[in-house]
């Protein structure tokens, strides 16, 4: 009964969606205030029931309900009952579920504070987030329902996949749904200013929060899931440039050029057609991720078993989204005036001009070699492979001119910057950059690369440059007390010091890092970088769904000791499939990661010693990043939106179309 | 779907989870650090093609496991890393590399990304160019 | 009018990508195709499952068109192969050669005697390395060669009556027209 009950909540979502799409869109065209008034009843309706599905099935896991197929063959008894919550994603059905259910929350979030906007605008806003609702629920309910009944039910549940059963996934795909979902209201931000033939200043101001929230989520979801496969697949990589992997970091690469972009339409009103089509096409990867995901159309380690109709499916869902989008946009953006005024060669404009150029050609370029293999083979001319040693040729020097930039662009003036001055906040910077470079590279003698040592320099530079601004301020503070930093500037200083930071920890760990891998007896021991290892046997252990072989390694340096860790080797009972649990020994500067391979008789084991230092940057950085984008969130301005927003409006409606509105900032 | 594709698909999806205890041989460790470097390279950069996207290093398919010792046996008896890559080119195919070779294929996989960055530099330098007349008319009729 | 071009690219982009995906959602990624094909057999030798003594080699693939299957005890899908290429064999209208693909020899010789042999001679490949050479990337796989010793076409995946009847057949008849 309450499965059903799940099914009927979906049906009654999928009808409100379609009111709020109607209401939204046509209401707001034709200008029918009582229909637009219906539209945020609807919204929110949606996304209760949408809730109340997802609420049930996660029921349906927690209550054993075996006679739901989805439940049975993802779920069982012995489970303990934290992963039987995240077992509601461990799926293609409940993973969709997962998707609507966020997509529901942005509605909600979006149905909350968008009473300020314009009415017409935040109707359109809802009626595009509708319609995106609507293609979701349908893809559900015709393809992948989450509530089909097994019958006769099954005794006991086939059990959760055991790489899932794991507390990353309480984390992971939540976050990175709310991030390529969060894109969507920037796009439909973007379709309704398309819409209502009205983009300007005034709408980068409204949609820039939204973006820059969305950008959080899916930094977060994308860090958190490097380290999770650093220590959940057993081979002590932090990104393997998997389809999948790329289906996630293509809209973050683009949403990262959309925060950038948005910041001139709101500061200059120009490049307001650009930041549009970004917007269009951050949340459009997002949508080819998820095709790319669940059609089964690239080979990728993480892919859904597939059934061709979704890939059918959605492959029409993002023709359709994505072409009324540009269609419209054709339509539409070329009536945009290019406002905005002049600026001149060396300006902030294009400093972030070249910002965008940069990541949109990344991640033009991951978007091309992860579906080269896929256009050889529809036009028949051949099958290769595009794999980690490809998209590090492409990247480095894509990467190398952008993080010089990053260190001058917050430093130049908008609309007409200053050579000498540019100069000589910077000029102290880059001594110190070269100084710790070199300092570092007589440390590492010769043992380096270039790359290594280009990214050494590039990572000191975005960080000392990225920290100059604050500490500055900071400096002038203490001494006058009446300098004061923007939260904006300053999470953006903060954000570009995780960059660096994250830099770092790719090219230490990718260069300096050492693997090795040898057969271990009791009682033999190997040195990797000055720690010995001592291999003291393995025992078995049991987890409450498996059995497991646990190795001990006392590591010592210089006789010193240092830890002792305990890799070990699962068989799940579910199908008697095995995973590997390294054994991480994680410091700020280094970790140490042993893993157990097989077992080779007579008490032999193979085993993988890792040494990789600073790989903790690697996510270190992410979350600064995330923490930066956080305080600029916090900036005052958006508080002050809900005020000043009526204010603007006021404006714009008497501006000639809003499309000429200049409008300065503060500061 | 075929039934044996889903046969395909399911033996894909089993070798998915057991590859997770991921491939150490037993085959001692070359002595010259300079082989031992190239070996491990060379791993980096062949795919296994019983899996679904690993390269031949951390797959723990039997498959991955043969080829991993015909490349240890190759390298020991001194072929170059580019009669490696042929020998096994002539055996798979281009897929098996996971580094695709520069052909009449793939010149469009290396050098789009650099074409699209010239195109995009010299449409970001005519924007900048009238954008700066405009500010130069802005500040005079000031 | 130049202008509008520019506005309407990115649809362009959007119509090409979504052409490719439509193709792509009918091609299998996991298939490889040989390249092998049109080339002649690889030179090898190995024992024969039966008889340890007797080689089998290349030399035994020329002179008529046969088929090369790739088999062992532990595919699970060789299983349900097996009925069809008996049912084949019987009908005499290839010789079927197995191969044996890192296998036991025991199980095999067993899984043999219980469920009947379709096979005309059987190579053992226990090390994997000839099927290596071959450009085999799981079991089973079928080669089709022809008078020549040349391999004209490869199926991956289990042999169905369907398989023989809409791939092999055809193909078999226009080598022999070929042969004459």
């Amino acid at each position: 009964m309450i499965p059903e009950l799940g099914q009927l909540a979906l049906v009654i979502a999928l009808c409100l969606a379609v009111a709020q799409c109607f209401f939204g869109i046509v209401g707001a065209q034709r200008g029918h205030f009582i229909w637009m008034n219906a539209v945020r009843p609807a919204a929110v309706g949606q996304a209760l029931f949408v809730s109340l599905a997802f609420v049930i099935l996660t029921y349906s896991f927690l209550t054993n309900d075996f006679s739901v197929r989805y439940v049975a063959e993802n779920s069982n008894t012995a489970l303990p009952w934290p992963y039987k919550i995240t077992a509601v994603w461990g799926a293609h059905e409940g993973s969709l579920l997962l998707w609507i259910f966020v997509l529901g929350l942005w509605t909600l979030a979006v149905a909350r504070f968008s009473r300020r906007l314009p009415q017409e605008f935040a109707s359109r806003v809802l009626g595009v987030l509708g319609l995106i609702s609507i293609g979701f629920l349908l893809f559900m309910l015709t393809t992948s329902d989450p509530f089909t009944r097994l019958l006769p039910p099954a005794a006991q549940g086939r059990d959760l996949n055991p790489l899932l059963q794991d507390p990353g996934m309480a984390v992971h795909p939540p976050m990175l749904y709310m991030g390529y979902v969060g894109m969507s209201v920037a796009f439909a931000f973007a379709v309704a200013a398309l819409l209502g033939g009205r983009m300007d200043a005034v709408w980068a101001r409204w949609s820039r929060p939204w973006t820059l929230v969305a950008w959080l989520f899916l930094t977060i979801g994308i860090t958190f899931g490097s380290w999770w496969s650093y220590y959940v697949l057993g081979w002590g990589g932090f990104w393997f440039w998997d389809p999948v992997e790329n289906a996630s970091f293509m809209p973050w690469l683009v949403g990262t050029a959309l925060v950038h972009s948005l910041a001139v339409t709101e500061k200059r009103g120009a490049f307001k057609s650009w930041t549009a089509l970004l917007a269009i096409a951050a949340f459009s990867l997002s949508l080819l991720g998820t095709f790319l995901v669940r059609s089964g159309i690239l080979i990728s380690v993480h892919a859904f078993a597939t059934d061709p109709r979704r890939g059918i499916f959605i492959l029409a869902m993002l023709g359709a989204f994505v072409g009324l989008a540009l269609i419209l946009y054709a339509w539409r953006a070329p009536m945009f005036s290019e406002s905005g005024g002049g600026f001149k060669v060396f300006s902030r404009e294009t400093f972030l001009l070249l910002n965008n150029i940069f990541l949109v050609v990344a991640a033009a370029a991951v978007l091309l070699g992860t579906l080269y293999p896929l256009v050889l083979g529809a036009l028949n001319l051949g099958q290769i492979s595009v794999g980690p040693p490809y998209f590090d040729h492409i990247f480095v020097p894509l990467m190398i001119p952008f993080f010089i930039l990053i260190g001058i662009g917050p430093y130049v003036r908008w609309k007409h910057g200053s050579v000498p001055h540019t100069g000589r906040k910077l000029g102290w910077v880059a001594a110190l950059a070269l100084l710790v470079g070199a300092i570092v590279i007589v440390l590492l003698r010769a043992e380096t690369s270039f790359i290594a040592m280009a990214g050494v320099l590039l990572a000191a530079w975005t960080v000392f440059s990225a920290l100059q601004e604050p500490v500055q301020r900071l400096w002038q503070r203490l001494r006058h007390r009446h300098a004061s930093l923007g939260r904006s500037v300053l999470g953006m200083s903060v954000a570009h010091v995780g960059a660096g930071l994250m830099i770092l920890g790719v090219t230490v760990t990718t260069m300096l890092g050492i693997t090795v891998d040898r057969v271990f007896t009791p009682g033999s021991s190997l040195s990797v970088h000055g720690d010995q290892y001592a291999f003291e046997g393995v025992q078995d252990v049991s987890g409450p769904n498996y059995q497991a072989v646990q190795g001990t390694f006392v590591v010592t340096h210089d006789g010193r000791p240092v830890t002792v860790i305990y890799p070990q080797k699962r068989q799940f009972r579910r199908d008697g499939t095995t995973t590997t649990e390294a054994a991480i020994d994680a410091g700020p500067f280094r970790d140490l990661y042993v893993a157990l391979g097989n077992p080779l008789g007579h008490g032999a084991w193979s085993v993988r010693i890792e040494y990789k230092p600073l790989v903790r940057f690697i996510w270190l950085g992410g979350l600064i990043m995330v923490l930066g984008g956080f305080i600029a969130l916090m900036d005052k301005r958006y508080r002050r939106v809900r005020i000043t927003a009526v204010t603007l409006d006021v404006a714009a409606t008497l501006g000639d179309a809003g499309t000429n509105l200049r409008r300065e900032p503060e500061h | 779907m075929k039934p044996w594709v889903r046969v395909l698909v399911l033996g894909c999806m089993l070798l998915l989870v057991s590859r997770l205890a991921f491939a150490i041989d037993s085959e001692p460790p070359f002595t010259d650090p300079v082989l031992e470097h190239r070996y491990e390279h060379l791993l980096q950069e062949i795919r296994c093609l019983q899996c679904m996207d690993e390269n031949i290093a951390n797959s723990d398919a039997p498959l991955a496991a043969d080829f991993r010792r015909q490349i240890h046996a190759m390298v020991g008896e001194g072929e170059s890393d580019a009669q490696i890559k042929r020998y096994m080119v002539q055996r798979y195919g281009d897929f098996v590399l996971y580094k695709p070779p520069l052909q009449a294929n793939t010149w469009f996989l290396w050098g789009g990304p650099f074409l699209l960055l010239l195109v995009a530099l010299v449409v970001v330098t005519l924007v900048i160019r009238r954008r700066s007349r405009l500010a130069d008319q802005e500040q005079s009729s000031r | 009018m130049h202008r509008r071009l520019v506005f309407i690219l990115p649809i362009l982009v959007l119509i090409a990508l979504i052409g490719f995906f439509w193709r792509g959602l009918y091609l299998n990624p996991t298939l490889v195709t040989s390249p092998l094909i049109g080339k002649p057999v690889p030179d090898f030798s190995l024992p024969r499952l039966h008889d340890p003594q007797q080689a089998f080699n290349q030399s035994r693939l020329k002179g008529q068109v046969s088929l090369v299957n790739v088999w062992a005890t532990w595919c699970v899908a060789c299983r349900e192969e097996q009925r069809t290429l008996l049912h084949f064999s019987k009908q005499n209208i290839v010789p079927i050669y197995g191969l044996d693909y890192k296998d036991d020899r025991q199980s095999a010789l067993r899984w043999l005697t219980e469920r009947g042999n379709p096979y005309t001679a059987i190579a053992f490949d226990a090390t994997g390395n000839v099927a290596i050479n071959w450009g085999v990337y799981g079991a089973p796989e079928t080669f089709l060669i022809d008078q020549h010793g040349i391999i004209r076409y490869k199926y991956i995946g289990p042999i169905t009556t369907e398989v023989i009847q809409r791939e092999l057949l055809p193909r078999i008849r226009a080598l022999r027209r070929e042969g004459t």
